[in-house]
């Protein structure tokens, strides 16, 4: 009996690992594997402020398979939209839960890309060689950008109908080309169906294959260069007998391992917040939203929502100051692009740049 | 890439040369191709024939607008302020003038027979669109003089939600605002004594 159920599993091993040759000889399946997890070696003294990178991945997927759900009982019409989410909210079985993770995940994708690029910051996670996998992430932040303002009109309450209204307008302010271009942006003399109808398309299909294939770029780049780590040493400069990095491990089963334990805590947090406070208090879901969109009445008590909050006082900016202004939000744009040249002092050992000698 | 020309030049073997031509000509014909092809992806994001074809002029009944009151109205998906303004309304717009930013709509939006210090044909009747000037929102009306959150000096106008500009009861901007401009006026006239057309102004002089 026992030696019969050896003999099963025994062919089934051997079977598969025939089928496993069979694709490699294909498909460089087990080289992937290798390179990208069980012979991709990172630092082993990781604090949790590396554990961000991963929380955004989950985070992105959990965006994903939740919006795909919501695309199916969603109509991006202006005379539908607003009622088609209140139908998700009321009528479909697990709507609202559905759509209060994707409401919630566009909230801590945000959080968490913030505190993985202050990560970036506080390390230095963008010096030589690592330059490339701050730039591809500063794109990915744009993406993400793109995706929470194109989202946010999909509702089509009131708040997201001025939020457009405001944002598109912006680029009605660029000297000469400014007003063709935003009625090129809505497709309309204003924020109407055409204007939904386009962004639902640029929400669900064109800004999200970009912001999947940059992350897999982010990615490639850093198993590149490799992370760095708390203590700023390069583990691939000290090297074991056998070739492997002596202060790294192998990201799987050793990082992964860890990285479940961040993400279940996570997780913790992110399902009090989704069962009760979706809205946090008008911060995630703003109260002006809950009213259909109204062309003649802007909400009295309209602000952005909060992720675009340090953009949001330099639209306050009088005419009088409004150029000098945009001039300092480019400078500070090509500031944090061009970081990985501006900052010349050695990678900090603390997690706090000590003394900032010339390293080049 | 090595340079077109030094390959005509030395001219060693014809197939050099023959191999940068067609290369070039590649090059070049697809490149016209793939932006032909931009062409319609790219102007088909303009508004659209039916998004042109709406918006025709839309007409109010101002008979039943009370003194000091204001209407709104939809045109090209745009808000139309209405305003029957009072004596006390109008005499406010002489008095603020030293606050504003364009106090005689020289830079400002408007059609000729609006250019004048009450901004409409009639003076008691103010018509604007209810567009901010800075990134489009709808202002709000607030009319009472010298509310506690407008401050003292406050002559009764528009205030916009979205970043705080401020317009009198002629819709012309205040310094220090963000935005630029005096609120537009659209084209309008008069059909009969209680009959205001909107977006058109042929008669008018």
């Amino acid at each position: 009996m026992a030696s019969g159920e050896a003999d099963v599993l025994d062919r089934l091993g051997s079977g598969l690992r025939a089928l496993g040759a069979w694709i490699d000889d294909r498909f460089p399946m087990t080289k992937l594997i290798k390179e990208h997890a069980t012979e991709y070696y990172a630092a082993k003294n990781f604090n949790v402020w590396y554990g961000f990178g991963v929380i955004a991945t989950f985070v992105l997927v959990l965006q994903l398979v939740t919006g795909i759900f919501l695309t199916m009982n969603y109509k991006p019409a202006s005379a539908d939209a607003f009622a088609s989410v209140e139908y998700i909210m009321r009528d479909v079985n697990w709507g609202w839960l559905i759509r209060y993770l994707h409401s919630t995940g566009a909230s801590a994708f945000f959080i968490v890309v913030y505190l993985h690029m202050f990560r970036g910051l506080l390390y230095g996670s963008y010096k030589k060689p690592r330059e490339l996998v701050w730039i591809i992430g500063m794109f990915i932040y744009l993406c993400l950008m793109a995706e929470g303002f194109f989202g946010y009109l999909l509702p089509w309450g009131n708040m997201s109908y001025w939020g457009a209204q405001v944002i598109v307008s912006l680029f009605g302010s660029i000297p000469v080309v400014g007003n063709g271009l935003s009625e090129w942006i809505r497709g309309d003399f204003f924020i109407s169906d055409i204007t939904l109808n386009r962004f639902f398309a640029f929400h669900v299909i064109a800004v999200p294959l970009m912001l999947v294939l940059l992350v897999v770029v982010h990615i490639m780049a850093l198993h590149e260069v490799g992370s760095n780590n708390p203590d700023g040493i390069e583990i691939k400069e000290h090297k074991g007998p056998d070739g492997k990095p002596i202060d790294g491990v192998a990201f799987h089963p050793y990082h992964t391992s860890k990285d479940l334990v961040i993400i279940v805590v996570f997780l913790i947090a992110f399902a009090a917040v989704v069962f009760f406070a979706p809205d946090m208090g008008g911060y995630f879901l703003e109260h002006a939203n809950f009213e259909p969109a109204n062309q003649l009445q802007t909400p009295p008590e309209i602000a952005p929502v909060w992720y675009f909050t340090p953009f949001y006082a330099m639209l306050r900016a009088s005419a009088e100051q409004a150029p000098r202004r945009r001039a300092h939000g480019l400078c500070r744009a090509a500031a944090v692009l061009s970081l990985p040249w501006l900052d010349r002092c050695r990678v900090s050992r603390s997690g706090i740049a000590v003394a900032c000698t010339r390293s080049r | 890439m090595a340079p077109l020309v030094k390959g005509c030049s030395v001219a060693e073997s014809t197939g050099f040369t023959r191999r940068h031509f067609l290369t070039v000509a590649t090059l070049v014909t697809g490149g016209a191709g793939v932006v032909a092809t931009a062409v319609p992806f790219v102007s088909s994001f303009n508004p659209s024939a039916r998004a042109q074809a709406l918006g025709g002029p839309v007409q109010f009944d101002i008979s039943k607008l009370e003194r000091g009151a204001l209407a709104k109205i939809e045109w090209r998906g745009r808000p139309i302020y209405i305003v029957h303004r009072t004596a006390e309304m109008l005499a406010s717009l002489g008095k603020d003038e030293a606050m504003l930013r364009d106090p005689s709509s020289k830079e400002s939006a408007q059609p000729t027979y609006a250019t004048n210090e009450h901004r409409s044909l009639r003076p008691e009747f103010l018509v604007l669109e209810g567009v901010c000037t800075h990134l489009g929102c709808a202002p709000l009306p607030r009319f009472e003089v010298a509310p506690a959150d407008l401050g003292p000096s406050w002559p009764g106008g528009f205030f916009c939600p979205c970043h705080g500009s401020r317009f009198d009861l002629a819709g012309r901007v205040f310094q220090g605002v963000p935005a630029p401009l005096n609120l537009p006026v659209p084209a309008y006239r008069f059909v009969n004594d209680n009959t205001l057309l909107i977006g058109s102004d042929t008669g008018n002089s």
